[in-house]
């Protein structure tokens, strides 16, 4: 499989002097296109700075990150912007969905922002939706508010993925929800790569919901100290606990 | 394993031959607890000399009955909470522990090859195909390995934590 996401010996350091942190040492990962990757690890390890990078949010201090064949370092502006809108969708803990526009309209937005047109965007916001579970008849023409916490982490992946969306990062995604409405947006998760060829980037500290992942990838201090692909057989599992 | 009281418990639904007691048992517990026929009968000799079952012979085949004092027996044991020893002596416990006495590199070597086999199994449940409908029982020793991997694996993350928070 192509690869979606690359980070080469990427490093970032924030602050100077006293005050430097290094938050990513010298980090490599691959993600394929399709793959459902986990990312742990304490708090402060870097994992969210990882995500920032691998998104382009943030540019490492070193090393160099492509995503889709695009190296990030030396795509200009307007490629990253344009990067940002087709490619690369974001889901965090926070929802940030737009208070004052429905379901539907936030999940149009950013193919609004990118010059799509209203009956276009209404038709890949409305496909986008039922990949998550949500239609014309969960009263899409709401406000956020009149959601439930679980709902609108749906609607904020509907958002994340809607359009030809390559990569999908998440951090933290279940963090403000109960732990069966997490289970689901996990399950949701783990679905997306297998059915819409989505390569996705899972941040997360509990164990519980990285084990959907494809591969989980730990990190500690900056660095990744482990990387866990899921064993398919019972000889795959023997192999890795030695039993 | 109490196979003592295993049996009892199957005992209480029906008498029984020895084989079908061994088959009961390893229904009800989802296959994960399979007995040799030779245990059984030890096992059912040892029940019925402290009178908690009835022996009868018929066919030259012998047939087992829970009675009173099994009955009693049994309800006790339902009653009992296992491991009332706290804390238990797991073996996974008991490496990271002994590790953490060789020092903190060591421990942090000891926790992250023990989470990546315990995060192996959870992602081989959790990726494992539905052979069709596994029964109930089966569902609940998956249920029960998932649970525990999940409660390893965060003790793991905590041991971690520690030792990062006291160097």
């Amino acid at each position: 499989m192509s690869e979606m996401l690359g980070l080469q010996d990427v490093s970032k350091v924030y602050g100077s002097g006293e005050t430097e942190v290094l938050a990513l040492d010298a980090v490599s990962l691959s993600v394929a296109a399709g793959e459902f990757v986990a990312v742990r690890g304490p708090s402060g390890c870097g994992k969210s700075t990882l995500l920032h990078v691998a998104g382009g949010l943030e540019a490492p201090t070193s090393g160099s990150v492509s995503v889709a064949g695009v190296d990030l370092g030396t795509a200009g502006a307007a490629a990253l912007a344009r990067l940002r809108r087709r490619d690369v969708g974001f889901v965090f803990q926070r929802l940030n969905l737009v208070p004052a526009l429905t379901a539907l309209e936030n999940v149009m937005l950013p193919l609004e922002l990118d010059g799509t047109s209203p009956r276009r965007a209404r038709a890949a916001a409305l496909e986008a939706l039922a990949a998550v579970g949500l239609r014309v008849g969960h009263g899409l023409d709401r406000y956020p508010d009149d959601f439930s916490g679980g709902q609108q982490q749906r609607i904020a992946i509907a958002r994340a993925i809607v359009g030809q969306r390559r990569l999908l990062l998440a951090d933290e995604p279940t963090g403000a929800l109960d732990t069966l409405t997490a289970d689901a947006v996990v399950e949701l998760l783990a679905s997306l790569p297998a059915e819409r060829g989505v390569a996705v980037v899972l941040v997360t500290h509990e164990p519980r919901f990285a084990s959907w992942a494809d591969r989980v990838v730990s990190l500690r201090d900056g660095r990744i100290v482990d990387e866990s692909v899921a064993p398919r057989t019972e000889a795959d599992l023997a192999a890795v606990t030695g039993s | 394993m109490a196979v003592r009281e295993g049996l009892l418990a199957v005992l209480s639904e029906r008498p029984g031959h020895g084989y079908q007691l061994k088959s009961g048992f390893e229904a009800a517990t989802g296959g994960v607890w399979p007995l040799n026929v030779g245990q059984v009968y030890t096992t059912l000799d040892r029940l019925a000399r402290d009178g908690l079952v009835d022996v009868s012979e018929a066919d030259g085949q012998r047939s087992y009955r829970i009675t009173e004092d099994g009955v009693a027996v049994l309800g006790a044991w339902w009653d009992t909470v296992p491991g009332d020893e706290p804390p238990q002596r797991d073996e996974l416990m008991l490496k990271v522990l002994l590790a953490v006495s060789a020092g903190k590199r060591q421990a942090l070597e000891v926790i992250d090859r023990q989470r990546k086999a315990v995060m192996a199994l959870l992602q081989y449940h959790r990726h494992k195909p539905p052979a069709g409908d596994p029964g109930l029982a089966q569902a609940m020793v998956t249920d029960a390995l998932v649970a525990r991997a999940e409660a390893d694996l965060r003790w793991l993350d905590r041991c971690e934590e520690r030792l990062e928070a006291g160097s």
